[in-house]
């Protein structure tokens, strides 16, 4: 849909300007910039547009762990085949989950062997399960960053069945910006942050990057034109050597983010040491449920313990990929046994997967 | 996964904290319990069947004009390129 202003969101005019605009303020650097971003929107707009190609050559663009469904160990994916290979549970959870591959099957192959695994739009479609399925014990498998945490949140306020209940494996984003910070030799000059994490969480979380460690911060919105104008935003801050957390999208987001769903989610919620798949465990990296809503947790509710589950698969490198460290066409498996019709490492799954969007829209 | 669109709202239904939601044509039940503002006319982001914030035409154009504001720091001219 148009929104109001899509007119300069979608004027080629000012794509040449900001390019223009790029070019000049590199040259003024005079030396190599390297940004990361860590959400699968932005790298679809990157790779769909073709922007690298659009920018000069002194910039690099690197993808981030951007993708929750990426991020999702395998210990979690196991958990639910688990409890999907019992009588009587139906599984539901996002479309890219299914598919992604864990310690020795999917989901979508235990549902070809006649497990009762569905894909919902939201976790209220799940919730209607539960209540159509009194004598089913409906499993929501949630995963995704702060966008997603209010949705899950809200449905556990509003009194779901008590069949219903939530493997939760959601992750939150500025702890994995700080790891990222501290890895030797990554050299992060800039972050591209994500839009709609901020429309949840505001900035402030953000502040902590360009205020402790000195790395420039551009919350972006998803347009070309958009990235392009984080992109100038980002080299405008490191020319200048005043490193700040500029709202680049602020036709949505509010300095402040949105309250009602901060206020959900720290009703339901507390932060906890989580696993990021290919990382490994980030302090306040993910989220487990209050024992205030502990009926709805599936942790709690059904006794299971997964053992030496397997993140990466062999030759995989998509901790490689999730870190910045290599693209794509670097992994030794990637285009040849690695595709989107045979996924090896999560990273080829989800639309939202790096690997997955290099395959659409690069030829190497 | 978080990937969210604009759409503008077309009916309110309070007693279920939902909205009928036009996106370019397609019109969809949204819910909208963690924007309390939801009014019939304003634009919602929505992101898996939420609405997650809310913009008018109003400040949708602010933002782009805040553009305008930075355009000389920036080194751009918006006033030529639409």
């Amino acid at each position: 849909m148009d929104i109001p202003g899509s007119e300069i969101l979608k004027s080629k005019k000012f794509t040449e300007k900001l390019i223009k605009n790029i070019k000049a303020n590199l040259d003024a650097i005079a030396k190599k910039v390297k940004l990361m971003h860590v959400c699968g929107t932005h790298e679809h707009t990157i790779s769909k547009y073709g922007l690298r190609s659009l920018l000069p050559e002194g910039i690099e663009i690197v993808s981030g762990p951007g993708c929750p469904v990426c991020v999702c160990p395998a210990a979690d994916i196991d958990k639910a085949i688990e409890l999907g290979k019992r009588k009587d549970t139906v599984i539901t959870t996002f479309g890219d989950m299914i598919r992604v591959p864990a310690s020795n099957i999917s989901l979508s192959e235990l549902k070809a062997e006649g497990s009762d695994i569905r894909i919902v739009y939201g976790p209220n479609d799940a919730v209607k399960i539960a209540k159509q399925n009194p004598n089913k014990e409906v499993i929501f498998f949630a995963i995704g960053f702060e966008t997603t945490v209010p949705l899950i949140g809200y449905e556990l306020k509003t009194n779901p069945p008590s069949n219903f209940s939530v493997i939760c494996a959601h992750k939150l984003i500025p702890a994995a910006l700080e790891l990222l910070i501290s890895i030797d030799r990554l050299n992060i000059d800039g972050f591209i942050s994500p839009g709609h994490v901020a429309t949840i969480i505001g900035l402030k979380p953000f502040e902590l990057f360009s205020k402790s460690y000195r790395v420039p911060n551009v919350v972006a919105g998803f347009e070309p034109n958009d990235v392009l104008l984080g992109i100038l935003m980002l080299l405008k801050q490191i020319k200048s050597k005043k490193y700040e957390t500029i709202n680049e999208y602020s036709r949505v987001v509010k300095s402040e983010g949105n309250e009602v769903a901060q206020n959900v989610i720290s009703e339901v919620f507390k932060s906890t040491v989580s696993p990021w798949r290919g990382i490994g465990r980030i302090l306040d990296g993910g989220l487990a449920i209050k024992e205030k809503y502990a009926e709805f947790d599936a942790d709690k509710k059904f006794d299971i313990e997964i053992n030496d589950a397997q993140d990466i698969p062999p030759g995989c490198s998509c901790h490689l990929v999730m870190t910045g460290k290599i693209y794509p066409n670097e992994c030794k498996l990637f285009r040849k046994t690695c595709t989107p019709i045979n996924p090896i490492g999560p990273c080829m799954v989800s639309q939202e997967g790096t690997c997955s969007i290099y395959y659409k829209y690069h030829s190497d | 996964m978080c990937l969210a669109i604009p759409g503008k709202i077309i009916e309110i239904n309070n007693d279920e904290h939902s909205a009928i939601i036009d996106f370019d044509g397609i019109q969809q039940k949204v819910i909208v319990a963690l924007v309390p503002g939801a009014k019939v006319g304003k634009y919602a982001i929505v992101h898996a069947g939420y609405a997650i914030e809310l913009m008018n035409e109003k400040e949708a154009r602010e933002a782009i004009d805040q553009w305008d504001e930075m355009s000389e720091e920036l080194g751009l001219d918006l006033n030529d390129v639409i």
